[in-house]
């Protein structure tokens, strides 16, 4: 596949191996398009794609004066760098300045940050353009972006040719209202925006699994770093020994490029290592013969779809035929991790979440006959059902009759599945090779069934592992099912090896040729013909 | 009772109470109310297969008796709401249980997964503040660069007199 020019503004939607991030970029340079050009349609196509609910806050003004900036840097012949100019979306559980920040909770309905999160600075430093907050579910719990207080977020594939195609078509129904799939969660808001086309990249975060889940049912690119590589400044807590920044991207070399101007130290977030962090650009590699794939047994978990079996053996067949090693492994301890998860994570969000008291931020009741009854009734106002919950187990699993049993239990329980790992990748293993999700994305009717704790266990099986141990770990969208939704595969590598681990998912990317979304919307907003690749595709 | 504050800290913890005044009152709302049932109904469902393995081990609801419910909205202050919210504890309590199978013989806890490298700390020198102005902005009752809290060592009252759907267990 050849690239022969760079693409106009009416090509936006067209994919090129290069990544379109260092595309648009050179666009940009080039004076071919302008960052304001840029920022406008991306505005315009957010306001035609609304009824996904991606974006709660949509910073219009200040993204437009921003592009502006970035325009006169541009004309200089100045650029900050690779990011300059291009839109950029934040989940709204991290701190902006001057811009709402609501977690999508009834708690922070209102605040208005001082300060800006530690990535977002980085990344409006590099002259990034910010346009807006995503949707997520409230307090990044859950894993369908179903449960903010916003409204669920609406899978931008539910409106694609691809699963208009394959709807059997109900005579008493609309296929527009009631067959729309969730994005999946946390970071479905801002999985949603990558997908449609309303920025180039979006921040997540990821504590189960909250990056890669709704990436796979988007059909994007997303990254989970290593615990330790970016900072958490400004990211509100969920669970401090598990959060970190997401990324979101359309192809693997845009998350490259996002990854090196937010990694590093930062000496506001003492969870930070020190080490000197490189950016890096993606090899194309071309000889795989050295690389040992394994394959981790336990995660054919009970519920994966056959489907997601089928692709998940076709990807393995496809290293072992390019010549890479490909070796079963196994990680015992696997069928624990979702309990060892639900009692660490409920744990440690009890704390975090006692900070929301009413007094300095946030909701606040009119109850004033005491602290305490102050206290209980913001906190009885501000949060969900589902937050609620969260908060008292947690507080259950901490009481001191307890806390052997379950707190310290499930640390030790860590101790063992994080030392699964360590011994996978100690006999020769380069990369795990992992389903992301156990089936493509289900319709929002279905979802909501079942409550929001089954469906995180359910959900975060095969992700939150990784979260347990640290471990970098992305998702290539990889296949259509044959419900016309995309399917994706998940890589997990080691500490703090996001090179070796992005060089393999690049060079799985370029060997499946995932296609491209065909949405009414994008080719509406294009006034030229949209290109789309028919290459031969994985499925 | 001392006044109970967010858990902020493990060892704010405290045990349940154990003293005459709650066990009468317990048992009697118990018989009163056939609460009895309504707990033991619950651990006979959890007496499945997944339960406690160990025979000796305690049955996972012994612990979820109305008054840890209560201990746990004071500790939270957060309430249950609803019989759905107690029934969600139970559910996650029991869910919880199958870490007993795990074997964690001689395995030391892990808070952290950079535990092998040392926590960084700053020179103690002032680099940043001085916006009081701005973090004032965000509180919804101050005088002046305070902010104002209703009058505190008011414990949260009993709960008979809370506003809580545990209340409806008690005796009337």
């Amino acid at each position: 596949m050849k690239l022969e020019c760079v693409p106009t503004v009416s090509e936006l939607g067209s994919i090129s191996i290069l990544g379109q991030i260092t595309n648009i970029s050179a666009a940009l340079k080039e004076g071919q398009v302008t960052p304001t050009e840029l920022c406008q349609r991306c505005l315009a196509l957010i306001r035609s794609t609304q009824f996904l609910n991606a974006y709660i806050t949509v910073a219009e003004e200040t993204a437009l004066k921003q592009a502006e900036e970035s325009e006169k840097r541009y004309r200089r012949g100045q650029p900050l760098g690779e990011l300059d100019g291009i839109p950029i979306a934040v989940k709204d559980n991290f701190n902006t300045a001057g811009i709402e920040t609501t977690c999508a909770s009834n708690m922070l309905k209102g605040y208005i940050s001082p300060y800006n999160a530690t990535v977002v600075q980085k990344l409006l430093d590099g002259g990034a353009v910010l346009l807006g907050k995503t949707n997520l579910d409230e307090f990044a719990m859950g894993s369908g972006s179903t449960d903010g207080v916003f409204g669920p977020v609406r899978n931008p594939w539910s409106y694609s040719r691809q699963y208009k195609e394959k709807i059997v078509p109900r005579s008493d129904s609309e296929p527009e209202n009631s067959n729309w799939v969730i994005t999946g969660g946390s970071s479905g808001g801002s999985a949603a925006a990558v997908s449609a086309f309303t920025c180039f990249a979006a921040l997540g975060s990821d504590t189960g699994g909250s990056t890669r889940n709704p990436a796979a049912h988007c059909g994007v690119v997303g990254l989970k770093p290593t615990y330790g590589l970016i900072s958490r400044h400004g990211l509100i807590p969920l669970v401090n020994s598990m959060d970190v920044p997401g990324i979101l991207t359309r192809c693997v070399d845009d998350a490259a490029v996002v990854l090196g101007s937010l990694a590093g130290h930062d000496p506001k977030d003492s969870t930070t290592v020190q080490d000197i962090f490189q950016p890096f650009a993606l090899p194309s590699l071309t000889d795989v013969s050295k690389l040992s794939i394994g394959i981790p047994k336990e995660y054919h978990a009970p519920g994966l779809s056959s489907e997601i079996l089928a692709v998940w053996s076709k990807a393995a067949d496809l290293f072992k035929n390019a010549g890479a090693k490909v070796v079963e492994v196994s990680l015992p301890h696997t069928h624990y991790s979702i309990v060892c998860y639900h009692v660490l994570c409920t744990a440690e969000v009890a704390s975090n979440m006692a900070r929301f008291d009413g007094l300095e931020y946030g909701h606040r009741s009119d109850m004033n006959k005491s602290t305490e009854s102050m206290y209980a009734a913001t906190r009885r106002e501000g949060f969900s059902d589902v937050v609620r919950g969260r908060i008292l187990s947690g507080n259950y699993f901490l009481l001191k009759q307890n806390y052997e049993d379950y707190f310290v239990k499930a640390q030790k329980v860590r101790r063992l599945i994080a030392n699964d790992f360590v011994k996978v990748f100690g006999s020769g293993v380069d990369i795990l090779l992992t389903p992301t999700t156990l089936s493509d994305a289900v319709p929002y009717v279905e979802f909501i069934k079942e409550d929001n704790r089954t469906r995180s266990t359910q959900d975060d099986i095969l992700t939150q592992a990784a979260n347990m141990a640290g471990l970098p770990a992305v998702n290539v969208p990889t296949a259509l099912s044959g419900r016309g939704l995309p399917i994706g595969l998940q890589f997990i590598g080691r500490s703090f090896q996001e090179k070796q681990l992005l060089t393999v998912a690049k060079w799985f990317e370029k060997q499946v040729q995932f296609p491209m979304i065909q949405l009414e919307e994008v080719k509406k907003h294009d006034n030229g013909v949209l290109q789309h690749q028919k290459s031969a595709s994985f499925s | 009772m001392a006044a109970a504050r967010p858990l902020r800290h493990r060892s704010d913890a405290l045990p349940a109470r154990v003293d005459d005044v709650t066990n009468r009152f317990r048992w009697r709302a118990m018989r009163a109310l056939g609460l009895c049932r309504w707990l033991l109904g619950g651990t006979v469902r959890a007496l499945g297969p997944g339960a406690a393995t160990a025979s000796s081990a305690p049955s996972p609801q012994d612990g979820v008796t109305v008054e840890v419910l209560d201990h746990l909205e004071r500790l939270a202050l957060v309430d249950f709401r609803d019989a759905e919210g107690v029934e969600r504890l139970r559910e996650a309590v029991r869910f919880a249980e199958r870490l007993r199978e795990v074997n964690t013989e001689g395995v030391e806890p892990m808070d952290s997964v950079l535990e092998d490298r040392c926590l960084y700390l700053r020179e103690d020198d002032v680099t940043e503040g001085s916006c009081t102005a701005e973090l004032l902005k965000n509180a919804r009752e101050k005088v002046e660069e305070y902010f104002v809290a209703p009058p505190g060592n008011i414990p949260l009252p009993e709960l008979e007199e809370r506003d809580t759907f545990l209340k409806e267990k008690l005796p009337h």
